[in-house]
């Protein structure tokens, strides 16, 4: 593996504890929508209410906003700022950082608050960092998921004939 | 950094167009996003200034094709050319995967082109990565115009090789694009050194651009096989 492409991957079951983690947080501050993207702008999952919008472009923007923001705070002798509140007329979304890696999105509207949000979302990431940990580690010690592309020169060859 | 999800089958993969002020790397995308099917890419995101300058980033997802079930989802990122705004340049290379050197030919803009490379070689540094241990692919684009250096100026100037340290890899490699050319040769010295894929390309017609964007993607799923 070349150096500075170190690759995370995550199986069915990781997914299905994210899932799970994601819903009831959902559940219990009343949000529509959550979605976690990870720091390089990849969305890694999406749970409740179906996005209106694009999501692909909307974890780019997510990440990049994450980063121009850990700038910010180190602009004023912070080390990041691990949280962040972006608030509308009608839907507001807060942002918090998981386990250095994952970004967590929670869009909402005036049927929770902000207050209520924030509460809940501090036990979230608690949770959430412990799993991504355990994801994280496993893809360091080398002993995780097979290769799925393992020997799989001659079709990537076909691909761009 | 590769992203495999198998929960929706999909292999993504970040790509980062690189280079100097107004050397095509936002036509690039612009080009891609123009000729692939509608159903296979994404919006196409532009943070520019009012002058069409990038200010932080333009960004455009593209699929090219399924390898084992999984699709390959390539996010394509252009970077600002200026250096004044170098603090976003560095932070879209975070968990870059693949990078595309867009180089002007023009023989007036190849101080500017040695900087560029220079600065993608500190930023590079400064996350640990090793830019000659990873897909990286060298575009020179303007190829039309009539001020444009010779191919073999820009090699010397922007890709001179770079020492190959590993004994396995000192056999004389053929340049798959360009017959007669070495990717990987021993100079006369005895020296062994390696280069990046090059590629010639007219942005603003769309050609090479293609040819480019395939080299690297190839290079970067090569390196997860």
């Amino acid at each position: 593996m070349p150096v500075g492409a170190a690759s995370w991957s995550f199986t069915e079951d990781d997914f299905g504890a994210i899932r799970a983690a994601l819903e009831t947080f959902l559940t219990d501050c009343n949000a529509r929508c959550a979605l976690l993207v990870d720091r390089s702008g990849q969305l890694v999952a999406t749970v409740g209410e179906r996005p209106t919008f694009d999501p692909t472009a909307f974890a780019t923007l997510t990440a990049a906003d994450f980063s121009a923001n850990d700038q910010l705070a180190k602009l004023i002798g912070e080390n990041d700022f691990n949280s962040l509140f972006h608030q509308g007329e009608k839907e507001s979304m807060y942002l918090a950082d998981v386990a250095r890696r994952v970004i967590l999105v929670v869009l909402f509207d005036n049927r929770t608050t902000l207050g209520l949000v924030r509460l809940k979302m501090r036990q979230t990431v608690q949770l959430l960092t412990q799993l991504f940990e355990q994801v994280f580690s496993r893809g360091a010690t080398g002993a995780s998921t097979p290769n799925i592309l393992a020997g799989a020169d001659d079709e990537i060859d076909k691909l761009f004939q | 950094m590769s992203m495999i999800n198998y929960a929706s089958r999909e292999i993504n993969c970040k790509i980062v167009y690189y280079g100097p002020g107004l050397g095509g790397k936002t036509t690039n995308l612009e080009v891609v996003y123009g000729k692939v099917q509608p159903d296979t890419r994404g919006k196409l995101i532009s943070l520019a200034t009012e002058t069409e300058r990038t200010l932080f980033f333009d960004f455009l997802p593209v699929d090219l094709g399924t390898i084992r079930g999984f699709k390959t989802r390539f996010h394509l990122y252009t970077v600002p050319g200026q250096v004044y705004y170098n603090a976003s340049r560095k932070l879209i290379l975070k968990g870059v995967d693949g990078i595309v050197f867009v180089g002007d030919s023009q023989l007036e803009r190849m101080e500017a082109n040695q900087e560029a490379m220079q600065n993608l070689y500190d930023n590079m540094a400064e996350y640990g990565y090793d830019l000659t241990k990873m897909p990286f692919v060298i575009q020179y684009n303007k190829r039309d115009l009539p001020n444009a250096s010779p191919i073999r100026d820009l090699q010397s100037a922007l890709n001179p090789g770079w020492e190959v340290a590993d004994s396995s890899k000192m056999r004389i490699t053929p340049d798959p694009y360009h017959a007669g050319e070495n990717l990987v040769e021993q100079l006369p010295t005895g020296e062994w050194i390696e280069r990046a894929q090059y590629f010639e390309a007219v942005a603003v017609t769309g050609e090479g651009v293609f040819d480019t964007l395939k080299g690297v993607s190839k290079l970067v799923l090569k390196s997860l096989a």
